[in-house]
């Protein structure tokens, strides 16, 4: 049953994934091509709809499908890149902290502690209002406030394995400390890490929509979805799917991305008992 | 001729609570096996490590001449430490179950320790590795190299700690209880393995162990080990047939000897403890275990010569 749910979330990430990849041969529209002889179809299987526009089209005649595909690009990139840089940052102090102990650890954790303490949505609201709002601005945001459960994850874990018979043994076979923490520590920890990965890349999704629904993230006409839910919502009451197809490929993706973390944590789990 | 490895007045304490090491002198001369020998938490670990510069940060180690080769191990640096360790000076654990990476193939880790001491490529490195484990009696080295540490037994794990140690043909080899965690009959192939790898290749060995049978068996020479201190340091008849110490005296009694302990009469043991020892104890860490103490022995003891090459550390005199 277990194998089923997160077979389930690969799946959705899969066919996202795919979907960002090939947006520009799948997509049936331009999807910035406006049309305002065609505004605010339905979709196909509402009264009024048309097999040209399956999913309808938008406010400026724009065809829905194919901006929710192209979305989908938007989505996964700024998954994965903040993913990447959260990462890096994440697991560089955590190892560090982890493995050297003492002053380090001492700095490292007080780090921690102030990113706890920053309230992510207003910082990051602050830096796109100031810096300007793009794809690379918003990713390197979420990448600099979302790394502190990298951190703290690899930081634990390291302290436990720091401490095991073959790392001593690596010293003893002359392993410098870098070599030691690349090399020794990293493969035996990637496990927890991936699913914290997995977390942070729901988190960082969730937050780009959340930016760009408030106007300050992805900037148009570029097709993301949180900025699609917010181009929707003043004509929500008389045509309510211009905000739930989106929403909804949101909440699937987000659902697809934890369910496989959690189906990761748990069999990664059992592997290790 | 000058020993290879040269300690004198080695000391180790943590914090300030705990004197683990305290002012331990000993030499191991090249194609030596030298056995230190004691009770758990005696300090014998700890020697080890501080030797190999291996020692937690929490550690002070402070020592009069702490030599190997024509390194001053005292004076040298973390990097150049790492680049004597694993090449002239190498060292295997306790517990082969736990002392490998279990993230990669026994021919990546046992390669990677040649890689960084040699200018070798990877292939000549396996070929070094595979030469290795057929050396230490592992059949299908080939096979075994690309197997993944949980896939060996535990004395098939040592073998290979032992051929991975081997790799830069090292001078000296620090072996810490090499055995204790293997079955009997693995242990008896250990050490055999052990001694005829240093009759061949003239290996220097400082062995670790709290088992005389072992000690007689190995040993040129033995240093005997309680609460930080050497209380007794001999070639290893002489020790067996003349031990000095009370200490020393009182494990000999521990051991069952065939013919001579009869079936009926319980073994000799030694009551007591080992004391904790804080920095600044004076006399003798025994006394408080030994049939012999007299006031006298709260005072500074001296170390005193049986013979040529074999002295002890106590008030008594010799037997």
């Amino acid at each position: 049953m277990r194998h089923v749910v997160t077979a389930f979330g690969g799946c959705i990430i899969l066919i996202v994934l795919l979907a960002a990849i090939f947006a520009p041969l799948v997509a049936p529209h331009d999807p910035f091509a406006q049309d305002l002889m065609q505004r605010m179809i339905p979709p196909e299987w509402m009264d009024g709809g048309s097999p040209a526009h399956p999913f309808g089209t938008d406010q400026l005649g724009r065809d829905y499908l194919s901006r929710l595909l192209f979305g989908a690009r938007i989505s996964m990139a700024i998954g994965i890149f903040t993913v990447i840089t959260s990462g890096f940052i994440g697991i560089t102090l955590g190892v560090l902290g982890g493995y050297f102990g003492g002053r380090v650890d001492d700095v490292v954790m007080f780090m921690i502690t102030c990113r706890l303490s920053i309230p992510l949505i207003l910082v990051a609201l602050t830096v796109v209002a100031l810096v300007g709002s793009s794809l690379t601005v918003v990713i390197l945001t979420l990448g600099l406030l979302l790394w502190e459960r990298f951190a703290v994850v690899s930081r634990t874990t390291t302290m436990q394995v720091r401490n095991l018979d073959y790392i001593a043994a690596a010293r003893a076979a002359g392993a410098s400390r870098l070599h030691i923490m690349l090399r020794e520590v990293l493969p035996n920890i990637v496990s927890p890490l991936i699913v914290v990965a997995t977390l942070e890349m729901a988190l960082a999704i969730l937050l780009e929509a959340a930016l760009s629904f408030l106007g300050l993230g992805v900037p148009p006409p570029l097709p993301s979805w949180g900025l699609m839910i917010a181009e929707g919502k003043d004509y929500m009451f008389f045509s309510p799917w211009v905000i739930m197809i989106p929403g909804i490929a949101l909440f699937v993706l987000v659902l697809g991305i934890n369910l496989l973390g959690d189906g990761l944590r748990d069999s990664l789990h059992a592997g290790r008992a | 001729m000058t020993p290879i490895l040269e300690a004198a007045n080695l000391r180790v304490t943590f914090g300030t609570g705990v004197a683990a090491v305290r002012g331990i002198s000993l030499g191991v001369a090249r194609g030596e096996t030298h056995c230190l020998v004691g009770e758990s938490g005696c300090g014998k670990s700890v020697t080890a490590l501080a030797i190999m510069g291996l020692l937690a940060r929490t550690a002070q180690r402070s020592s009069d001449v702490l030599r190997f080769d024509d390194y001053d191990l005292m004076r040298m640096s973390e990097r150049e430490m790492s680049r004597v360790r694993g090449d002239k000076l190498a060292m295997i654990f306790q517990e082969p179950m736990t002392s490998l990476n279990p993230a990669y193939t026994i021919g990546s880790q046992m390669a990677e320790v040649l890689e960084r001491h040699r200018r070798v490529s990877r292939a000549a490195a396996l070929d070094r590795a595979a030469e290795l484990l057929a050396r230490v009696g592992i059949t299908a080295p080939g096979m075994r190299l690309k197997q993944y540490p949980h896939q060996l037994s535990g004395g098939l794990r040592q073998r290979v700690m032992i051929s991975m140690a081997l790799m830069c043909e090292p001078e000296l080899l620090i072996a810490d209880e090499p055995t204790t965690a293997l079955d009997v009959t693995v242990q008896a192939q250990i050490l055999r393995l052990l001694q005829s790898l240093q009759r061949e290749l003239g290996l220097a060995l400082l062995l670790i162990t709290h088992d005389l049978g072992i000690v007689a068996r190995m040993a040129d020479r033995v240093s005997v080990m309680y609460a930080g201190e050497i209380v007794e340091s001999a070639p290893t008849a002489a020790l067996f047939s003349a031990p000095s110490h009370p200490y020393t005296r009182g494990l000999l009694r521990c051991i069952p000897v065939p013919g001579s302990v009869r079936r009926d009469e319980p073994l000799g043991s030694i009551p007591g403890v080992v004391p904790r020892i804080a920095p600044g104890f004076v006399g003798c860490a025994f006394r408080d275990r030994c049939d012999h103490a007299i006031p006298d022995c709260a005072r500074v003891v001296p170390r005193k010569s049986a013979a040529p090459g074999h002295d002890y550390l106590c008030r008594l005199d010799a037997a």
